[in-house]
């Protein structure tokens, strides 16, 4: 699998770049600004690009820009955005061209390298990988709302597992529950919160989110 | 100015009051000097022919002691009362608002006897022009009584038995018209006593500058405390926070060297702490960058922060934005955490279903209002919420106004002046 990255801090990048290789992807290219990234991505057409939010030239969401704008160029291109803090605003920007292929993480997540090199796999595959993080604002911001409330303490984590965009497998490995178990909690989930029942996990987890978003 | 029939048909009532107003002015001070002079002949009169010249004279000091030090705090609150009963009246009838003048805090708030307040306040310009309208007044205002003098002629002459010709039409038409001018120049009339009033009971330039000079001087040092603390603040955070993990997580490293390669599952066991360790370092930076400057705020602006904080409320809240540019980065900071503490207290405290939040800016003010359809009755003497918002927005002249009748709803209103800058379009 082909990555190109796009960090401005030498440490990082340099740690990224081993991270990815470690693990048998190959890191075809690593720029440290926004600009360079677009043009990485339209030479090298990797199949997947890694995207701080902070870049130069102006230090401040040059990142976000820089991946919409690569989408843009190159459509469908997935793109895995980290930072160092993360902004549902961020996250509703990612999502709103549709389309699947996208990714926000913490940039802790790179400590646990099996799990992140897993994310980098999802999003490259067309996948989404929403960071815990802006799950639980997500969820927190919907408490009140009926149709949450109803669901059992379970759900409520297959729910949030799902918003990441975990699949149904990788679900009830980190629940330590059969695959079945899942798909009979997240059934039940899209009754209770009235959604179409889709067997397509992006499409499933672009539902979830978009109803956690409204 | 554009005159409605209300205004019209109020603006004889208003003159009455007034009206009434000078004269209890002029019944106040002429008593306090009817007091001073006919006291003292009085006494003197008494003591005529009792004692030598000179023990008259000490006595007539003593009467003029007495009867000032009783009566003066009195006479002197009194119309400072009267004084700004008219100074609200005019902002409310007249339209002229007038901002109080005073350096000399009221008697009630001020340190020390009523004594040396009165004496305080002898020596204050504004007093001595508060005397001068209590004179002003009485002949100001009778103007203000036309608007009812004239019809009351115009009826008067009307009842007047008809003899022969003593009604000639010629000045009927006149006397009608001049009711009628007098009637529609009401408004006009208050809105010129009301601009009389605030030649005398409005600050002079110098009375504004030493205010300024005053409310700057507060302001700068609270705003010295406050930085001051909040750097404490951030000193122990880190302390307690971000920097213990890494000396924690050093310390884990260190036990995982004596162990590697003896202990494989110990040293795991030691990996992860070091892992863990890392990680609540870095939510503990986060959460601390967050309250010094949110990232959202610095990448973005006001608007965008604004709306990033109305996604994270577990309210719905609407934002909406007309701001063309963005305002100086310490007024954006100001006004960003305190359009989150007022949001906060919506959802704390309201018990509202759904909040929303303007941002606009005109005529060189900054204005951001937060609203909620909560049960309203928020007291700003509840809590420091409020007052820490205050203390904020001082520094840069910023104001709050809050509106939260009983039954709601609850409107937060701040404003701070100052300019736009236009926005940069040349970062991409």
């Amino acid at each position: 699998m082909r990555v190109v990255i796009a960090e401005d801090l030498f440490l990082l990048r340099d740690g990224l770049t081993r991270l990815l290789e470690a693990h048998g992807l190959e890191v075809v290219r690593a720029v440290d600004n926004g600009p360079d990234l677009v043009a990485s991505v339209i030479a090298y057409k990797p199949d997947v690009a890694l995207v701080d939010v902070r870049l130069p030239p102006t230090f401040t969401d040059e990142g976000i820009k820089a991946a919409l704008e690569a989408r843009k160029e190159v459509p469908g291109l997935p793109v895995l955005v980290l930072s160092q803090y993360v902004e549902q605003l961020y996250a509703r920007e990612l999502l709103a061209g549709g389309g699947g292929g996208i990714g926000y993480l913490l940039k802790d997540r790179v400590f646990d390298g099996g799990q992140f090199v897993d994310a980098v796999c999802r999003v490259a595959g067309g996948g989404t990988a929403m960071d815990p993080e802006v799950i639980a604002r997500l969820l927190a911001r919907n408490e009140g709302a009926g149709s949450l409330a109803t669901l059992s303490p379970r759900e409520r984590e297959v729910l949030s597992l799902m918003a990441e965009g975990r699949s149904n497998a990788a679900i009830a490995q980190r629940l330590v529950i059969s695959e079945r178990a899942v798909a009979k909690h997240s059934a039940s989930i899209f009754i209770r919160l009235d959604l179409q029942p889709s067997d397509d996990d992006n499409r499933r987890v672009l539902a979830v989110l978009a109803y956690l978003g409204r | 100015m554009r005159v409605l029939p209300r205004e019209i048909l109020r603006a004889p009532a208003r003159g009455v009051g007034l009206f009434g107003l000078a004269v209890a002015g002029l019944a106040l001070v002429g008593s306090v000097v009817a007091l001073l002079v006919y006291g003292d002949i009085f006494l003197l009169g008494n003591l005529r022919g009792a004692g030598n010249g000179l023990a008259r004279g000490i006595l007539a000091v003593a009467a003029v002691v007495i009867v000032v030090s009783l009566g003066l705090p009195r006479a002197l609150t009194a119309m400072r009362r009267l004084a700004n009963l008219t100074r609200r009246l005019s902002r409310e009838w007249c339209g002229v608002p007038i901002p109080e003048p005073y350096l000399l805090p009221a008697i009630e708030d001020s340190e020390g006897g009523s004594w040396s307040w009165s004496v305080r306040a002898l020596g204050q310009a504004a007093t001595w022009r508060d005397v001068g309208w209590m004179f002003l007044a009485p002949i100001a205002s009778p103007f203000l009584l036309l608007p009812l003098a004239a019809p009351a002629c115009l009826g008067w002459f009307l009842s007047l038995p008809a003899a022969q010709d003593s009604k000639p039409p010629a000045l009927l038409a006149a006397l009608c018209a001049a009711t009628g001018a007098a009637l529609y120049g009401g408004p006009w009339l208050l809105r010129g006593y009301g601009m009389l009033a605030r030649s005398l009971l409005g600050p002079t330039v110098q009375a504004e500058l030493s205010r300024r000079v005053r409310h700057l001087t507060e302001t700068r040092s609270e705003s010295i405390d406050s930085s001051a603390a909040e750097l404490r603040r951030i000193e122990r955070d880190l302390h307690d926070g971000a920097q213990a993990r890494l000396v924690s997580l050093g310390m884990t490293l260190g036990a995982l060297e004596q162990v590697l390669g003896r202990d494989e599952d110990e040293a795991r066991a030691l990996l992860a702490e070091a892992q863990g360790s890392s990680v609540k370092a870095l939510a503990e930076l986060r959460d601390l960058v967050r309250g010094i400057h949110p990232p959202v705020l610095a990448d973005r602006g006001l608007v965008d922060a604004v709306y990033a904080l109305a996604l994270d409320s577990p309210l719905p809240v609407e934002v909406s934005n007309r701001l063309a540019g963005r305002p100086p980065a310490p007024v954006e900071s100001a006004v960003y955490f305190a359009v989150s503490e007022l949001l906060a207290n919506v959802t704390k405290h309201a018990g509202a279903t759904r909040a929303w939040v303007e941002v606009d800016h005109g005529q060189g003010v900054l204005h951001a209002r937060v609203g909620d359809d909560g049960h309203g009755g928020a007291d700003p003497a509840l809590g420091t919420g409020l007052s820490g918002i205050e203390r904020r927005l001082a520094p840069f002249d910023g104001a709050l106004a809050l509106s939260s009748p009983a039954g709601g709803p609850t409107v937060m209103d701040l404003e701070v002046p100052c300019e736009l800058l236009l926005p940069k379009t040349s970062s991409s």
